[in-house]
């Protein structure tokens, strides 16, 4: 069964890009360990010959054809962002490459 | 500004008599704007069901629909010059939307979302954006990183969640319908804490395109309003196929508004009700168990043959909901990264400057505690190690929860249960207790999982004076035949109370 | 801090290499792999977004058929098994040109699974590759790193993100580990590459342009001591754009780490990146468990449904593949092994054809394209392609040979206009009149002329001495300034001689 321990909780928040704080990562600990506990209990049930379903309703994907439709403006691509500069969204200094 | 009496009035209406008052030529559009306008102005200091209030766009629509001609009326759906208003999950072009999230605050979405667009077409103004909890992931409504919304019934109390601010305005009079999303019972749970009648579609039935994702898999779009046949009417406009949506049904809306007229006869015989086994009601709020048990007997009145169904894999729905939405959620909110809208923060002193840094402290400050709390579950229900146990194991227990469903409808059309296990509760009572704040979607969230529609309809006062609501759950793709029932119930419900249940309602804010 | 390395020969004594290719291709769809925004090559920043490839909220996927037709003619091209039914997955990370900050992609269900291509070496040997996979995935932005030395990452101050390349259509090869190749694996993974890029512009689904990206790899490889040893750690080389750096990429991975497992080291799992600068290969990443992209299957997208059916459908309308049509065009065209070895070295093989589909002789299409041409083009830094002159024009230009309306002469300076952008053959020729005097009155005046200012040659003529005809013919062709054709000159002077 699944517990979380403090790193584990640090690492969770390192994918999920999150800085959590200190005090947050004590409650979540709590939290999660609660939580988990309860809901654990769906390996009780699924067997191995059980199918997984990942959509709720049985359907084969609707392909569209390869039509170009207008595109969104420049200034309404830009129009949320919270720093631009020549047309293009500005991201601070990045960190080698990730992929 | 005081309300008219005839202002109240008119407010009263449904939905569907306000229309007639429309095409009869008795009321304009503007009219039944103006009318909602004010009775928000007046009930907003102590509702607090809109986010964002938007007069003018509402007014412009209204305009153009009343300068249409009568021929190009005459084309509209039946719920032409209504307004109605949208929860703050659903995207509107021009208009604020946020989610009720600080990482969204103040973005103007370019885009319309499908139902936005075929609200417009019908010829619907939109009267503003309704307050939820934050993306949706809550079930009181003070997860709103915003306000807090207050439910018309006791304004001490919550209106329930995450689609609190839907309901409340329904239930308050501020309008007269309104859009919700369901992904675990957003919109039907709400329902049942205010008196109002709330609908989950068949999965795919209305177009998600421009609804904000929650949990994609489980995220429907539905109609809040006041009576049954109202929300059959919306959800006619609002369904349909959406090539834009790749979950999207192919087949068009059911015929659901003949449906709750059929109800409105009263007559069930021959239908075939199953009262869900698991969810009849025990351990529940006395009150609720009790308006439940009285509900159904006024469906066997009407002729319906009611037997208990088992359906032997609820008790693991919770916890299968609970892997698989923060799962979904965890990846669907990853794009709130400061980068290209909303929120962004850079990291404090002495902290590297970076793209990653920033990302992490945008979504710290962003994101409130029980958003942050789903995507880290999720982010480990889905990484390597747990994979299989957790999001494998989910996604089994949906399998046999889908197959419950379809062992149960070939015994039964309808099955039925309390949407609820209790009454609207205090502001801040399960704030500290997310497990408990959880099991308020304990009967709602099996409709989810399988994607079956599912809806809630006041069932009375319980011994508290708050609403209790009443579940109905269809079959895939019959969202139709669970709206004769509720109609019927509805009907026969009203006629012991002695009019909607809102006749016991305190208005104070129409001037009562 | 240069790595130690040790010589290719020996390391490939003492070291049995495995390697792998994970090949990206940009697909040619009109629109996106999941929106109906129009992709161009350049552009305006910004200007190619829906607001599902800028991943604004609310927004959903849905699957252009388009792409999906091309992965299944790939999937065939490459003997792949292709699946009845697949699946799209998100693969999830964080980076500022992902608009969703998760990958779509397939996981555990591609639409292509297990195939191979057989690929044909300089001496004519088969090796045969084998496929894991060929899956259909959305590729990210572009970042334009400001304010460090020459846009490089290091030392940037900020970074700027244009999005239009955003959901680009992309399929992924992915090799099975390639084994028995011995030192010929840079070879092997230079020509596998070469066929891809064949087979997928002969498909017509890619522009194959690996200079714009259209085409890159990730080559992998790991050294084992013997065969029958298990598989090395290995190392992984990012989005190589080249096939030069795909083969040097292999030689100095080879090298790298035969060094180092001699001297009893391990190797780092970890990414590494291939410098062109410096003809090396640069540790990146180590390999660490932030590696989890919590692949799940995307709610967004249903299960893709390719029916039998379709893919006969598909099967029926496939083109003659690369190397069948070498074969073909090398026997219609009489050509030795060499020859064609010339054709396809110089890239000229489509050239070629076409020129050959709009009316040109075999031999006069291969004399412009490896001659003239190539020149031209080498001189310029440029591809043949990239010449402003098209098979047409070219068509064009032997036609007027062929009809006796140009002398070679004239034809090079129509070639010359051509690329001059002067306008097409025709236009060039009317510009400049260019024509070959046939005007035997002109001629024979300017061959009187000739015969007036030269009595001395005249004389030799006369007597017999043929060799200083070129002064008289040279004369003339002065005279009428090139237009005159050598043999009708040739043929008055001989009859005014005789008379």
């Amino acid at each position: 069964m699944p517990t979380f321990s403090r790193e584990e909780i640090v690492h969770l928040g390192d994918l999920a890009r999150i800085a959590l704080t200190d005090e947050e990562i004590t409650r979540l600990q709590g939290e999660l360990n609660v939580i988990a506990d309860s809901i654990n209990k769906v390996q009780e049930v699924a067997s191995d010959d059980v199918p997984p379903t990942a959509n709720p309703v049985p359907l084969e994907a609707y392909m569209r054809p390869d039509v170009a439709q207008t595109p969104l403006t420049q200034a309404e691509a830009l129009s949320g962002a919270p720093k631009t500069e020549a047309g293009m969204f500005v991201a601070p200094r990045i960190l080698g490459s990730e992929e | 500004m005081s309300i008219s009496t005839e202002t109240a009035a008119l407010v009263k209406l449904s939905a569907a008599e306000q229309a007639a008052k429309v095409k009869a030529g008795e009321v304009t559009s503007r009219e039944l704007v103006e009318a909602h306008l004010q009775v928000i102005e007046s009930a907003e200091p102590s509702i607090k069901a809109f986010l964002k209030v938007s007069g003018d766009v509402a007014l412009e629509q209204a305009d153009a629909f009343d300068a249409k001609s009568a021929e190009d009326k005459a084309k509209l759906p039946e719920l032409a010059g209504v307004p109605i208003a949208i929860k703050d999950m659903i995207v509107t072009k021009g208009i604020e939307t946020t989610a009720a999230s600080k990482i969204l605050e103040g973005w103007v979405p370019p885009y319309d979302a499908t139902v936005i667009e075929k609200l417009k077409a019908a010829g619907m103004p939109i009267l503003g954006k309704t307050n939820l909890d934050e993306f949706a992931q809550g079930s009181s409504t003070e997860h709103s990183a915003y306000q807090t919304t207050h439910n018309p019934w006791d304004t001490e109390r919550v209106p329930g969640g995450s689609g609190g601010g839907s309901a409340s305005a329904v239930a308050a009079f501020e309008a007269p319908l309104a859009l919700g999303t369901d992904t675990g019972g957003s919109i039907r749970q709400p329902g049942s804490l205010t008196g109002t009648v709330g609908v989950k579609p068949t999965y795919g039935g209305v177009s998600r395109f421009g609804a904000i994702a929650m949990a994609s898999s489980l995220d429907q779009i539905g109609p809040v309003s006041r009576t049954v046949l109202d929300s059959a009417l919306l959800q006619e406009v609002i369904g349909g196929h959406d090539e834009r949506d790749s979950t999207s049904i192919p087949e068009g809306p059911r015929p659901m508004v003949a449906a709750a007229r059929e109800g409105l006869k009263r007559d069930l015989k021959g239908l075939k009700v199953g009262l869900v086994k698991e969810l009849d009601g025990e351990g529940f709020q006395p009150g609720v168990e009790a308006r439940f048990n009285e509900a159904v007997a006024k469906l066997k009145e009407m002729g319906a043959e009611v037997t208990e169904v088992s359906c032997p894999h609820f008790p693991y729905a919770l916890g299968a909901y609970y892997i698989i939405m923060p799962s979904e959620v965890s990846s669907n909110l990853a794009r709130y990264d400061g980068m290209r809208y909303g929120l962004r923060v850079m990291p404090p002193d002495g902290v590297p400057q970076t793209a990653a840094n920033m990302m992490a402290y945008t979504r710290e400050a962003g994101f409130g505690d029980e958003v942050k709390r789903r995507i880290i579950l999720g982010t480990y229900a889905l990484s390597a190690g747990y994979y299989d146990a957790w999001y494998g194991s989910a996604q089994k227990v949906r399998t046999l929860i889908i197959n419950d469903f379809k062992a149960a409808f070939e015994k039964v059309d309808v099955l039925v249960s309390p949407t609820s296990p209790s009454t609207a509760f205090k502001f801040g009572e399960k704030m500290d207790d997310p497990l408990a704040m959880y099991m308020n979607d304990i009967a709602t969230i099996p409709a989810n999982l399988a994607g079956v529609p599912a809806m809630s309809i006041p069932a009375g006062l319980s011994d508290d004076g708050l609403p209790v609501g009443f579940q109905l759950i269809a079959p895939q793709q019959r969202d139709e035949v669970m709206y004769k029932p509720a109609a019927a119930l509805e009907a026969a419900l009203e006629e012991d109370w002695g009019g909607p249940i809102w006749t016991s309602l305190k208005t104070p804010w129409l001037g009562e | 801090m240069a790595e130690k390395l040790m010589k290719y020969s020996e390391a490939c004594k003492q070291f049995d290499p495995v390697f792998g290719l994970e090949t990206h291709v940009e697909l040619c769809t009109n629109t996106k792999l999941f929106c109906p925004a129009h992709i161009e090559f350049g552009g305006e920043p910004n200007t190619q977004l829906t607001p599902v490839s800028l991943g604004l909220p609310g927004s959903l996927p849905v699957v252009n058929k388009t792409a999906v037709d091309y992965a299944i003619k790939l999937g065939l091209a490459l003997h792949c098994e292709i699946n009845e039914w697949s699946q799209f997955a998100r693969k999830n990370y964080f980076y500022p040109d992902m608009p969703r900050d998760y990958q779509i992609s397939q996981y555990d269900k591609p639409t292509n699974g297990n195939g191979y291509l057989d690929v044909e070496l300089e001496d004519g040997t088969v090796f045969r590759v084998p496929i894991e996979r060929a899956h259909i995935e959305d590729d990210a932005g572009k970042n334009t790193h400001v304010g460090g030395a020459d846009g490089r990452i290091e030392g940037a101050d900020h970074s700027l993100v244009d999005y239009n390349r955003a959901g680009v259509p992309l399929i992924e090869i992915v090799t099975k580990p390639i084994e028995g190749a011995g030192d010929r694996a840079p070879e092997i993974a230079g020509a596998y590459m070469r066929a891809i890029r064949d087979i997928v512009r002969a498909l017509g689904i890619s522009h194959a342009r690996m200079e714009q990206g259209n085409m890159r790899a990730d080559v992998n490889l790991s050294l084992r001591r013997s065969p029958n040893d298990p598989y090395g750690t290995r190392s992984e080389t990012k989005n190589v754009n080249s096939f030069r750096g795909i083969e040097k990429t292999l030689q100095y991975e080879i090298r790298r780490q035969a060094a180092i497992l001699s001297e009893g080291g391990e190797i780092l799992q970890e990414t590494r990146h291939w410098d062109e600068a410096t003809q090396t290969t640069a540790g990146g990443r180590v390999k660490s468990d932030a590696d989890d992209y919590r692949y799940f299957p995307d709610p967004d997208l249903v299960m893709l449904h390719i029916t039998k059916e379709h893919i006969a459908e598909i099967e029926a309308q496939m083109p003659e593949m690369p190397r069948e049509r070498r074969n073909r065009l090398k026997a219609e065209w009489d050509l030795t092994d060499l020859q064609m070895r010339d054709i396809l070295n110089a890239d000229a093989l489509d050239l070629i054809e076409e020129t050959v589909k709009s009316g040109a002789t075999a031999a006069g299409a291969r004399k412009w394209w490896l001659g003239e041409l190539s020149r031209e083009a080498n001189a310029k830094g440029v591809s043949l392609e990239e010449l402003p002159v098209t098979p047409a024009d070219v068509a064009q230009v032997e036609k007027l040979i062929a009809d006796g309306k140009l002398n070679d002469k004239l034809a090079k300076q129509t070639i010359a206009g051509v690329l001059a952008g002067e306008g097409t053959p025709d236009e060039v020729v009317a510009k400049h009149n260019y024509k070959i005097v046939e005007d035997s009155g002109a001629i024979e005046s300017a061959v009187e002329a000739a015969f007036e200012a030269n009595p001395d040659v005249v004389e030799k003529l006369k007597s017999g001495n043929m060799k200083p005809m070129g002064v008289i013919i040279g004369a003339v062709m002065k005279a009428t300034r090139g237009q005159a054709d050598a043999k009708a000159v040739t043929k008055i002077v001989m009859s005014k001689i005789k008379s």
